[in-house]
């Protein structure tokens, strides 16, 4: 039988870019090119690899974005993912974690899947939680921000490295995992790779085709409200000295006017 | 008054202080009552010091669930407790899993929810809150719009400030819902003996300029002096030189100690990310042109393995 991984990824603004906010305050999609999430690849390379040791097994990597959201199919595709499934309606710009977790679990059903595997967070929301709303929705066991993960006779197993206490944890599939990037270097597209994914078949979705009511999702079915998004006053530089062999004593000097010592 | 739930994260039998920063915070949009789950026989003293803290009522709830299942039990509970008690606003602290229990109660209360707050305060429409975002390059504020606001607040965005109040205990009996990824073993992390590092006052971080594994002992010996946690560049850990637990940047700990030393570390955004909301920063680079000068309040350009020693020595005569 055929173990089907879907894996989610976000197009996201580059994070060495300058990012900023839109007009209607939510993420600027247009000032900073964007690309797959880095933190995405490290899903991408998990389920790849997991396929690599199963008998049988296809990869399928879903996102929900804009027209140039397909560059971070591509991207996954030239990794070695088998076809994609893009989700794309005007209705969706604005949506808050709530909504994209809503249509991308109804895309999920769709498509089918014994696996889901999603990165840590994103690098532009960074909020963490979409794989554990997908596991509620879905109403699957989450195994998540594990560090290292495996799959063996219908069972997910993996570690997962919390602040206090390191967790191993495991749960029959169908479940939803998360990995980390501490769960191994993604690889490069080969040409090959880059060759093939132009083949490779992309699914395009609308909110129709899944059942979505358009006032759910966007900006208008949002469940928070952002009132202002203001650049962070730049940080005004202060002493700097050169260490002439006393730059240790300088440095005490400073820190004990600041009370800190 | 309206009833804010804390849940009180908890750790050896005793409450993490991120959580004492909670009910701090708590107190400025309505009442605190802390929620402690799975804390065996614990329970009561950590009820104590959340009473202590500003706790009216103290929900307890115990059972294997919540060491034997990841997140969902916590949700169950919280989110029992949070319809039966009709909270006005539910504060969890931001950590991995922290935000996912946070998502997945305001989920099935059909809540916003905001993650990552750096402060929190009563407005007009509900608690306004105050995220970093952008690798800290931006501030946004935000309210939630639809039903009980939860939020998961990052440590160290306040100063514990006790306030006693009753710590009544309440014993709760939780309808579990399973469907959880199962826990098959827990090994704790090994304690360094220093502050963790999301909730330390003060950091000291080597950077690439550090060189070596060895290098660490004088960031480490500057860090003790100072009781100090120790933080490592995405740099030093892709070189193994310090374990990833301690990566202060974009993809590691988020920090924002009143004090952060970085010690060669030329300050590149995913580092800056980490730590541009600190206090008051301070590094030490050889390289004057290093961008993390930028940032500091005081800096020294010269050698790390001179600068540290006499900081430290100079800091033991005091």
């Amino acid at each position: 039988m055929t173990l089907k991984i879907a894996v989610c990824v976000k197009y996201v603004p580059d994070a060495t870019g300058d990012r900023g906010f839109a007009d209607d305050l939510t993420t600027d999609r247009e000032a900073v090119d964007g690309l797959l999430s880095e933190l995405d690849e490290y899903a991408v390379e998990q389920a790849l690899q997991i396929s690599e040791e199963a008998d049988d097994a296809e990869v399928t990597v879903v996102t929900v974005g804009p027209d140039d959201a397909r560059d971070a199919l591509r991207k996954a595709l030239s990794m070695g993912a088998d076809k994609a499934v893009h989700v794309n309606d005007e209705s969706i710009h604005g949506s808050d974690v709530f909504a994209t977790s809503a249509i991308l679990a109804k895309a999920l059903e769709k498509t089918g899947f014994d696996l889901v595997v999603c990165g840590m967070a994103s690098t532009d929301g960074a909020m963490g939680v979409l794989p554990a709303l997908l596991a509620e929705r879905l109403n699957l066991p989450q195994v998540t921000l594990l560090s290292e993960v495996s799959v063996e006779d219908g069972t997910v197993k993996g570690r997962r490295d919390g602040d206090a206490a390191t967790e191993l944890l495991q749960a029959p599939l169908p479940a939803v995992v998360s990995v980390t990037d501490q769960s191994g270097e993604a690889r490069y597209p080969s040409f090959k790779g880059i060759m093939a994914a132009k083949k490779k078949p992309v699914e395009e979705l609308d909110l129709d085709d899944l059942d979505v009511d358009a006032d759910e999702v966007g900006l208008g079915g949002s469940w928070t409200l952002v009132d202002s998004a203001t650049p962070r006053p730049p940080r005004t530089q202060g002493t700097i000295v050169t260490d002439e062999g006393d730059g240790g004593k300088q440095l005490a000097a400073f820190l004990a006017a600041q009370k800190f010592i | 008054m309206a009833e804010i739930l804390v849940l009180v994260d908890h750790a050896d039998g005793a409450v993490r202080k991120p959580a004492l920063e909670l009910l701090t915070i708590a107190r400025r949009i309505g009442e605190p009552s802390a929620v402690v789950l799975g804390a065996g026989e614990a329970a009561a003293s950590i009820a104590a010091t959340a009473g202590e803290y500003g706790a009216a009522t103290v929900y307890v709830a115990d059972g294997t669930e919540f060491a034997e299942q990841l997140v969902v039990p916590k949700v169950d509970a919280l989110t029992q407790i949070a319809e039966e008690k009709g909270a006005a606003a539910v504060l969890v602290t931001s950590s991995g899993e922290g935000k996912e229990i946070a998502a997945r109660v305001a989920l099935r209360l059909g809540s916003g929810l905001i993650t990552d707050a750096v402060e929190l305060e009563a407005g007009e429409n509900g608690p306004v809150a105050t995220q970093s975002v952008f690798a800290a390059s931006y501030q946004v504020r935000s309210t939630v719009s639809k039903g009980v606001p939860v939020v998961t607040v990052k440590p160290n965005s306040a100063a514990p400030e006790a306030a006693p109040a009753a710590g009544a205990v309440e014993n709760v009996s939780v309808a579990f819902t399973g469907n959880a990824a199962k826990v098959v073993s827990r090994t704790p992390r090994v304690s360094t003996g220093r502050p963790e590092l999301t909730e330390s006052a003060i950091v000291v971080s080597g950077g690439r300029g550090v060189g070596a594994a060895e290098g660490f002992g004088v960031v480490e010996k500057l860090a003790d002096s100072l009781g100090a946690a120790v933080g490592a560049s995405r740099a030093a850990v892709d070189a193994g030189w310090y374990p990833h637990a301690n990566q202060v940047g974009q993809t590691g700990k988020q920090v924002s100690p009143q004090l952060y030393v970085a010690a060669g570390i030329s300050g590149a955004i995913q580092h800056r990310a980490g730590m541009q909301t600190s206090k008051t920063i301070v590094a030490v680079n050889k390289d004057p042109e290093a961008p993390i000068f930028d940032l500091v309040d005081y800096g020294v350009v010269g050698d790390l393995f001179e600068v540290l020693p006499q900081l430290t020595d100079e800091i033991g005569t005091r």
